[in-house]
Order: structure tokens, then C-alpha cells, then sequence
């Protein structure tokens, strides 16, 4: 049962995914992103991590994807704005794009043969969550917080009209 | 508990709490317009049957019979989309609250539950950023300025608010330890209630739902003074019936949610001392649930009929200046009581 439904998600996460980039309408490209995040939670509720897909959902569906739906609501993209790109452009982005590909395959090619804890009932549940994050990864944790705070802070500055 | 009771009892209690849900949507329309009859001094709809009484039931009917009108120019899909989003989305809520303990039927025991996921209240926030595309989808698929105007208001008025509640929800959090609203609301018997232990934070959160919902003095998404009808501008006929209805069950959702987190949820303070079967109490208990619901409903009505709305620019002062800072301060100062009195 749960292998078909992996199978589901998985194929709804790919096409989505893929009709973010090949469909035409921004509008549209944004929506199809917000049903890759579905799916893609979808598939952390089978891995049984709950709070992980609940925080995708609020924080990507919910929060980013609405401030993009906003953005190009009040730009009003349409094909006759597009902007012209010029060849070393393109290929300039499907170089940087193959090179990302690149890193993702080989950050997760070692993945394999780490050794993992074994799948138990209670993996993923927040109270598991919340005693590694604030034991073993406290430092991170609370530096990758700072990192928040920071970029809010610069992106207030930013917003400013006028810095004295 | 055999596999086939427990799906059919699931869908039973679905289907009920759907039931329910629509029954008290399509009577607030009814309360609400004899409660604004009330604060004004009228007397509101009372022509159909006695008292008006079968007011929602010929709405309902006017809204199913009129006439259907999709813009030309407007994405047809999106145009759909938009309302059902909107529905979808409020009627969903319902499956994690608890509506009162559970009964015990034959040796089995029904908790009055659709489900109990240890994340229950993210995932009423996680349904509540969702709503957003259903008026956003909608007013930007109706291609008109208005519309426009009046989802990019309701976006970015129900992103700015749900930041003050879900710190609000923080503080809250760190007083019960669970996540689960089954466990929240068990915690609360007696006079433990949370509304006691977090008065700032319920203070936040009835405000914050007061924008969720997009209800007066936050109704500017459909400020019908400068912009018609707002998003659902260019809706007709049951479209624009599901928008209003939506309306009415993220009301009636709210109002479930509050009583849940702050205010014990089933639990009556005397209830322990009379001794009652457990079956008894426990739909005592939905009786008192249903009671404290009904007093936000109307206090929803009473802040609409009371109040002016605001204007746009206080609006998000009073969300990003005044509401975060203090919802951060409670969460602070919870913190502080928990480890003064904890260690």
C-alpha cells in the first residue's frame, strides 16, 4: 500500500516539478511548484516524519510560495513582457544548473552506506525531533538561528528607503 | 476493534462533523443577521417560517438558482479553483479537533476524534496558510483591478497575522508540552483552563483569528466601501455562496480551536463532582464544547456590529509593530515563569 503510494507522490512530485519549468504562465509555474511541495510532504508523512511535512507545508506552501504568487501577481508577468535572453545567457544558467546536479549526486552518492538508526515507530515524531536538536545539534541549531536573524535583519535595512 | 467498525465509525464521525459544520455555517448567516438586527435596533429576517427560521434554508436555494457568470477573459480552471480551495480548506480543520472525550459503545471505545496527530495544532496552521491561495487564486483568476486589490490584501494580511499567532501558539505550546489538541484539551479540567496560564497569548490569538477569518474591524480583503466586493467580486451564484460559506465554517472552526486552547475545550470545571457514566459526560461535554463555541461565534458578531474597520496602513502596524513584539514578549516571559517555577 505504502509503496503505491510512493509511487503516486513521487510521479506527482517529478511532473509537477516538471511543469514548473516548461509551463508558460508564472502564475501557473508557481502553482504547479506548491503541488511539488504537496507531494513531497506527502512523501515525509509516509517516512512517518510528520513535523517535517507539516513545516513544509507552513513554511513553503503556506508562507514563500504565497509571497512569490504575490510578487508576480503585483508584476503581472505575461509573454509579452518576457524578457529576451541571449545565448551565453542560457548557457550560462545550464552550466551553473549542471554543476549544481552534480554536487546534489555526489553529496548523496555516499548516502547509501552510512549507517543510519533503524526505522523504529517513533522515528521523525517531534519529541525525537526536539531532544537532537536541542542536545546533539545544539550549536547549529542556534547558529543557523542567528543566520535567520541576520537575514532578517538585512533584508529590514534593505527595505528601508533611506539609510542616514 | 475490527478493521471494517473502525473505518465505518471514522466515516460516520467524518461525515457528522462535516454535517455539523455546514448545519452551524448556514445558521450563523441567520445569527449573524439577527444579531446586527439586534445591535441596530430592527428586527431582522423573519418572513420565512416562524421567527426567519427557514432564512438560510431560502438563501441557500436563491444562491443555487442564480445565474452562473464566468468573465470571458478570467482563467476558467483558476476561477473554479479559487472557491473550492477556499471550502476545502475550512472544512478540513475540523478533523483534529476534539469534540468531547469518547463514548463507549459495546465494549468499544469511540473517541470523539477524527484523528489525533501528534502535531495537531501546526497542522490547523499549516490548513490556515493554505486557505490563503483559495482568495488569492480566485482574485487574481478573476482579472479585475478589484479582485486584485482585495486577494493581495487578504494575502498579505493573513501572512503578517499568522507570524503573531503561530508565536502565540509558541507560548502556549511551552505551557502544555504537547503538540496534540486531544492532549491539550484533556489537560485543561477543572479550572486549569490555558486562557489563565497565557491571558496575553489568548489575547494575540482571538485577534489573530479575527484577521485569519477576515472578519470586521479585518475585512478590508472585501471593504465593500472602496472595493466592492473584494476578491469575490466577480463571483455569482453558488461560487460566490462557497466563498461566503467558507467564511462562516472558518468561523465556526475558530471559534472550536479558541475554546480547545484556552478555554478547556470539553471540560466543565463541576462536571468531575456529580459523577455521571462516562457516556453522559462525555456528551455533556460536547454540550459545553458546543456552548463556548457559540459564545465566540456571537462575540465574533457582536466585535463585527461594534466595531469600525480599520485602514490598511494600522492594520499592519498593529500586526507587525505592536501584535509580534508583544506575542515575542510573551513567549519570553512564559519562558521565564516556567523556569522559575520548574527550575
Amino acid at each position: 500500500m505504502t509503496v503505491y503510494l510512493f509511487i503516486v507522490l513521487g510521479v506527482l512530485a517529478v511532473l509537477s516539478a516538471l511543469m514548473v519549468v516548461f509551463t508558460k504562465n508564472p502564475i501557473h509555474s508557481i502553482l504547479y511548484l506548491v503541488l511539488t511541495f504537496f507531494a513531497i510532504a506527502g512523501e515525509y508523512v509516509l517516512l512517518n516524519a510528520q513535523f517535517l511535512a507539516i513545516v513544509n507545508i507552513i513554511v513553503y506552501a503556506g508562507a514563500i510560495m504565497v509571497l512569490f504568487l504575490f510578487v508576480v501577481m503585483l508584476l503581472n508577468l505575461n509573454k509579452e513582457t518576457e524578457p529576451h535572453k541571449s545565448m551565453l545567457r542560457k548557457l550560462i544558467a545550464v552550466v551553473a544548473a549542471g554543476l549544481l546536479m552534480v554536487v546534489l549526486v555526489g553529496s548523496l552518492k555516499g548516502a547509501s552506506n552510512m549507517s543510519i538508526q533503524p526505522f523504529s515507530h517513533n522515528t521523525g515524531l517531534i519529541e525525537n525531533l526536539g531532544t537532537v536538536l536541542f542536545n546533539d545539534f545544539l550549536l547549529p541549531f542556534e547558529v543557523s538561528a542567528i543566520l535567520f536573524l541576520a537575514a532578517m535583519v538585512g533584508a529590514v535595512m534593505l527595505g528601508k528607503k533611506d539609510i542616514k | 476493534m475490527s478493521i471494517s467498525l473502525f473505518i465505518i465509525y471514522k466515516v460516520v464521525l467524518v461525515v457528522v462533523v462535516f454535517l455539523i459544520s455546514l448545519f452551524i455555517a448556514m445558521y450563523s448567516t441567520y445569527a449573524e443577521r439577527k444579531v446586527a438586527a439586534f445591535m441596530q435596533d430592527r428586527l431582522g429576517p423573519n418572513r420565512a417560517g416562524p421567527f426567519g427560521i427557514l432564512q438560510p434554508v431560502a438563501d441557500g436555494v436563491k444562491m443555487f438558482m442564480k445565474e452562473e457568470i464566468i468573465p470571458q477573459v478570467s482563467n476558467k480552471f483558476l476561477f473554479i479553483l479559487g472557491p473550492s480551495i477556499a471550502m476545502f480548506t475550512s472544512c478540513i480543520t475540523g478533523a483534529v479537533v476534539p469534540w468531547g472525550t469518547s463514548l463507549h459503545i459495546g465494549g468499544h471505545e469511540f473517541a470523539l476524534q477524527v484523528t489525533d496527530i501528534n502535531i495537531g495544532i501546526l497542522y490547523v496552521m499549516a490548513i490556515t496558510s493554505i486557505g490563503v491561495y483559495g482568495i488569492m487564486i480566485g482574485g487574481w483568476a478573476s482579472n479585475n483591478k478589484y479582485s486584485l486589490l482585495g486577494a493581495l490584501r487578504a494575502s498579505s494580511q493573513m501572512i503578517s497575522y499568522e507570524i503573531a499567532m503561530g508565536l502565540a501558539i509558541i507560548a502556549l505550546v511551552m505551557t502544555t508540552g504537547t503538540l496534540s489538541l486531544k492532549g491539550i484539551a484533556a489537560q485543561q479540567t477543572g479550572w486549569h483552563w490555558n486562557v489563565f496560564y497565557q491571558p496575553l497569548g489568548f489575547l494575540i490569538f482571538l485577534i489573530c483569528a479575527f484577521a485569519e477569518t477576515n472578519r470586521t474591524p479585518f475585512d478590508l480583503p472585501e471593504s465593500d466601501s472602496e472595493l466592492i466586493g473584494g476578491y469575490h467580486t466577480e463571483y455569482s451564484s453558488m461560487k460566490l455562496g462557497f466563498y461566503l460559506f467558507a467564511e462562516y465554517i472558518n468561523m465556526f472552526i475558530s471559534s472550536a480551536i479558541m475554546s480547545t486552547l484556552y478555554f478547556g475545550g470539553y471540560n466543565m470545571p463541576f462536571i468531575g463532582r456529580l459523577g455521571l457514566s462516562p457516556n453522559l459526560a462525555a456528551i455533556l461535554g460536547i454540550v459545553f464544547l458546543f456552548a463556548k463555541i457559540f459564545f465566540f461565534i456571537f462575540f465574533f458578531m457582536w466585535v463585527r456590529w461594534t466595531v469600525p474597520r480599520f485602514r490598511f496602513d494600522q492594520l499592519m502596524n498593529l500586526g507587525w509593530k505592536i501584535l509580534i513584539p508583544l506575542s515575542i514578549f510573551n513567549v519570553a516571559i512564559t519562558g521565564f515563569f516556567i523556569l522559575l517555577l520548574h527550575k
